[in-house]
């Protein structure tokens, strides 16, 4: 009996209209563990770097982690893999909600798409029996409405859906699958979903999920309970209040936005606005969201309240969460109300939260800099917020400018040219980033954008506080109870590390201690999404109830694999190289992992090529960032190494090719 | 919702001379009523009750895990707002002939919405597998019931209060033909009777 997961992947050709329930290798999760890990290595065994994006030949991956569906709190996250339109990497976003529970209680771990549906079309996984219906009645239809139709047409309340909008029917590339409060967003998964011709994937599931030693394992899931209601009642002293709490950023929960309305940039990334927040705008911003908030809701499982329901005045309630509720309205450089408003209508054709508001600023910008002009938007409105919300309207439909824009601010910047590419200045690895431009460079940020393979700053950071606590007495009281670091010397690290003098930045923490710490924040990311666990409750906050040393003995009691810190830090080293060798096959070179120029204004080259060059031979990458051969055979993963070999990425002996980086992949 | 303690209460007979008359009355005696409170408001959707049921229940105890079986429901519709915690109660083996839709602060639920019943008109509070009926047993042996001690939004809370009022018994079948015997002849009569029978042996 196969423990934790089924043991059972959904393979749909939906070229050819066939269904398979194929049996997956128990080896497989010892090596990879499930979600992400086992996404990557299917990724790499039949994804050749030669298939792009919109090829039948791509996959589209939605996996469930391999605690998804037991008792243990906040494990229900989905991953979706594939390769990205706009990055023409691995993308490899995630989202919460109910689909992943759902799906294993159907019987299956994943559901593996392939190839194109000629006419649009809806999967309906009902336990052992899976349709493909059609959904020619639901093309044009928003992603929320597009489940509640569904629901509706199969008469199962209880099923949960996945869909695309507008945005992903029209591949966007930044089109999102949306699930309820939940989506993933980054990476353009939405694009590729519209691609295959798949609208939504409804499922219901009644069957069991098994567990292998069960009172231990409940044991682990009610000191978990136990250690998020301590946490709730105990926020951590000297943080800005979203990072003393666990769970993803309340951003549903809290009125006082003056940290992010003040810090991050407005407009196209742009503008800080010092002394915006005041108590005019409190008291206005409060009242808009007190009027719209029907509810604070969570994800499967979990207490967390991360989420809430919006309805905007004469809109249908949609769901909401973390930190689209600003991006909108700062882009605009408007107000919350209509952030809010704005908001229902990109989740409804279904585009990623960070990039679509970027994008439109990024348009208007090159509108007054003469560089799109009035021809290019014929019919605009003169109102800014108008302004807003016809661009969306014109990019999820791919019309005029819009089918320009909806290939993001690089591709967009290079198509339209005329001096356009300095305007899209906010990407990394073609990828529009959270707006924040601060003063003096961060090297563990700058590591952490650079090296980042999910391109998303939240996807890797955390664990480590963001900033040294003034006093020594307030340190030493943050690390008393601080068991969750993989080592003590993380404890010293942090109490030495002062905001001025001989022991600050960007000298302190030192370049090792920098790679240590951005190490164990990555690993956690990654350990999370292997297992489906959310990162607000792990990886992300300080001092999370999952940890290096509680995750081995859920998989050992959950899922029967025997497990350790040792050997648990081995698989997810394992599939993290899996990731970078996908993204190495595909062209990704030390040249991509660079942070946006203009990020930091004071910066500090040597030490960054320091940097670079102790993390990569840390992680056991070459100076171009390629996994070196003793790496990779340390790791078992010989195929990736013949394969290197075989492509000339690396020689015989292990040593990087000479004949040079591939050139840059362009647009098809 | 209230599930009664096992019967704890001894009849006491009061004989009526003057009537002739028995009365079968209860004594009045404290009880413990075990409530689960719901705060339908406070629900966040997470369905944590569903999980940990579902687990509970199984056997052996928490080795697997489907909220299918659990007997607690959330229905749930989010952009509706509606948030309705159900326990699984009596079985019912047919359908109800009428059903009920409510509107409450303008949202309108589901017929079925607060019924607690497993019956023939949905696959609620029935075993996926079989389809035996499910009913709530409050965690039997466990100091409150799980769902309870798993909800931290507290829209389930669990209270236990000792209740005054006394327990009203149902005479048995052979107490009310007694009685009407009593009330003809006179219970001298049925005594004499009794005596004459069981000396016949």
């Amino acid at each position: 009996m196969r423990y934790a997961e089924t043991g059972f992947n959904l393979e749909i050709d939906l070229s050819r209209g066939s269904i398979e329930r194929e049996a997956t290798d128990p080896k497989d999760t010892e090596l990879y563990l499930g979600g992400l890990g086992t996404n990557a290595k299917i990724l790499w065994d039949r994804v050749p770097p030669e298939t792009k994006p919109f090829d039948p030949e791509n996959l589209l991956i939605f996996g469930s982690g391999l605690l998804c569906g037991t008792p243990a709190t906040g494990c229900n996250r989905t991953i979706v893999s594939t390769i990205s339109p706009q990055t023409l990497f691995m993308a490899f976003s995630m989202m919460g909600g109910f689909w992943a529970p759902e799906l294993k209680y159907a019987g299956y771990d994943k559901v593996i798409l392939r190839g194109k549906s000629p006419n649009l079309v809806y999967l309906w996984i009902n336990n052992d029996k899976v349709e493909i219906r059609d959904a020619s009645h639901l093309k044009g239809k928003g992603a929320g409405e597009t489940a509640e139709l569904i629901k509706k047409e199969l008469k199962e309340p209880k099923a949960q859906v996945v869909s695309i909008g507008l945005a992903g029917e029209n591949r966007v590339y930044f089109a999102s699958i949306e699930q309820g409060r939940s989506s993933a967003s980054r990476g353009g998964l939405g694009a590729v979903m519209g691609d295959k011709g798949v609208k939504a994937i409804a499922v219901r599931g009644t069957k069991d999920i098994n567990i292998a030693r069960p009172e231990e394992y409940m044991d682990l899931c009610k000191e978990v309970l136990e250690y998020i209601k301590f946490r709730n009642d105990n926020p951590i002293p000297g943080v800005m209040p979203i990072l003393a709490g666990l769970g993803s950023p309340q951003e549903m929960k809290v009125h006082d936005e003056k940290w992010h309305t003040e810090n991050f940039m407005w407009g196209n990334s742009r503008t800080r606005r010092k002394d915006f927040w005041n108590k005019e705008i409190a008291e206005e911003w409060m009242k808009t969201l007190d009027s719209m908030r029907r509810r604070l809701i969570s994800c499967y499982n979990c207490p967390m309240t991360c989420g809430a329901t919006i309805q905007p005045p004469g809109l249908p309630t949609y769901m909401m969460k973390c930190f689209t509720k600003l991006t909108y309205t700062m882009a605009a450089m408007s107000d919350l109300e209509f952030g809010l408003g704005i908001a229902q209508s990109a989740t409804e054709y279904g585009v990623d939260g960070f990039s679509a508001p970027q994008v439109m600023a990024f348009a208007l910008e090159l509108y007054d800099a003469g560089i799109l002009t009035d021809k290019d938007f014929p019919g605009m409105p003169a109102d800014n917020e108008g302004r807003f919300y016809w661009l969306l309207d014109r990019i999820v439909r791919r019309e005029g400018i819009g089918d320009v824009l909806a290939n993001g601010t690089y591709w967009a910047a290079r198509q339209i040219g005329n001096g356009a590419e300095k305007y899209a200045h906010n990407n990394i690895k073609k990828h529009e980033q959270l707006p924040l431009k601060l003063s003096m460079l961060n090297p563990i940020y700058f590591l952490m954008y650079c090296t980042g393979e999910k391109i998303n700053i939240t996807q890797i950071e955390g664990q480590f506080p963001q900033a040294p606590f003034l006093t020594r007495e307030e340190r030493e009281a943050f690390v008393k109870d601080w068991f969750q670091v993989p080592d003590d010397k993380f404890k010293q690290i942090f109490l030495d590390w002062e905001p001025r003098g001989e022991k600050s930045m960007p000298f302190y923490p030192n370049v090792q201690m920098c790679c240590d710490i951005v190490d164990w924040q990555e690993r956690m990311h990654y350990i999370d999404d292997a297992l489906g666990m959310c990162a607000g409750l792990s990886s992300f906050p300080l001092k999370p109830p999952y940890h290096i040393h509680n995750y081995p003995k859920f998989i050992s009691s959950g899922a029967g694999i025997d497990m350790d810190e040792a050997k648990l830090t081995q698989a997810a080293k394992r599939y993290r190289t899996l990731v970078r060798a996908i993204n190495i096959r595909r062209g990704m070179r030390r040249k991509d992992e660079k942070p946006p120029e203009d990020h930091w204004k004071k910066r500090f080259p040597e030490l960054e090529k320091e940097l670079m060059d102790t993390y990569y031979k840390f992680k056991g990458w070459n100076e171009q960032g390629i996994p070196t051969k003793e790496y990779l055979l340390e790791m078992g993963l010989d195929f990736v190494y013949e394969d290197f070999v075989k492509r000339g990425i690396l020689t015989d002996n292990g040593d990087p090719s000479s004949k040079g980086t591939p050139p840059e992949k362009d647009k098809e | 919702m209230e599930i009664l303690p096992p019967k704890v209460l001894r009849r006491k007979k009061i004989r009526n001379k003057a009537e002739g008359v028995i009365n079968v009355k209860a004594e009045k005696k404290k009880k413990t009523v075990k409530v689960i409170n719901i705060n339908a408001d406070k629900c966040n959707g997470c369905r944590a009750c569903e999980m940990i049921c579902s687990a509970f229940h199984a056997a052996p105890k928490y080795s697997s895990n489907n909220p299918a079986r659990s007997r607690i429901r959330i229905i749930r519709e989010p952009l509706r707002d509606i948030y309705v915690p159900v326990y699984a109660g009596e079985h019912a083996v047919a359908e109800c002939a009428g059903r009920d839709k409510y509107t409450i602060d303008g949202k309108e639920y589901e017929e079925c919405a607060f019924c607690r019943a497993s019956c023939p008109s949905r696959s609620d509070f029935k075993e996926p597998d079989s389809g035996l009926p499910l009913k709530c047993d409050m965690c039997e042996g466990e100091e409150m019931p799980l769902c309870v001690k798993w909800c931290t939004v507290d829209a389930l809370t669990y209270e236990e209060r000792e209740d005054e009022a006394a327990e009203e018994e149902k005479p048995e079948d052979i107490e009310i033909g007694l009685e009407s015997l009593a009330n003809k002849y006179g219970l001298q009569k049925i005594m004499d009777a009794v005596a004459r029978l069981s000396q016949k042996g």
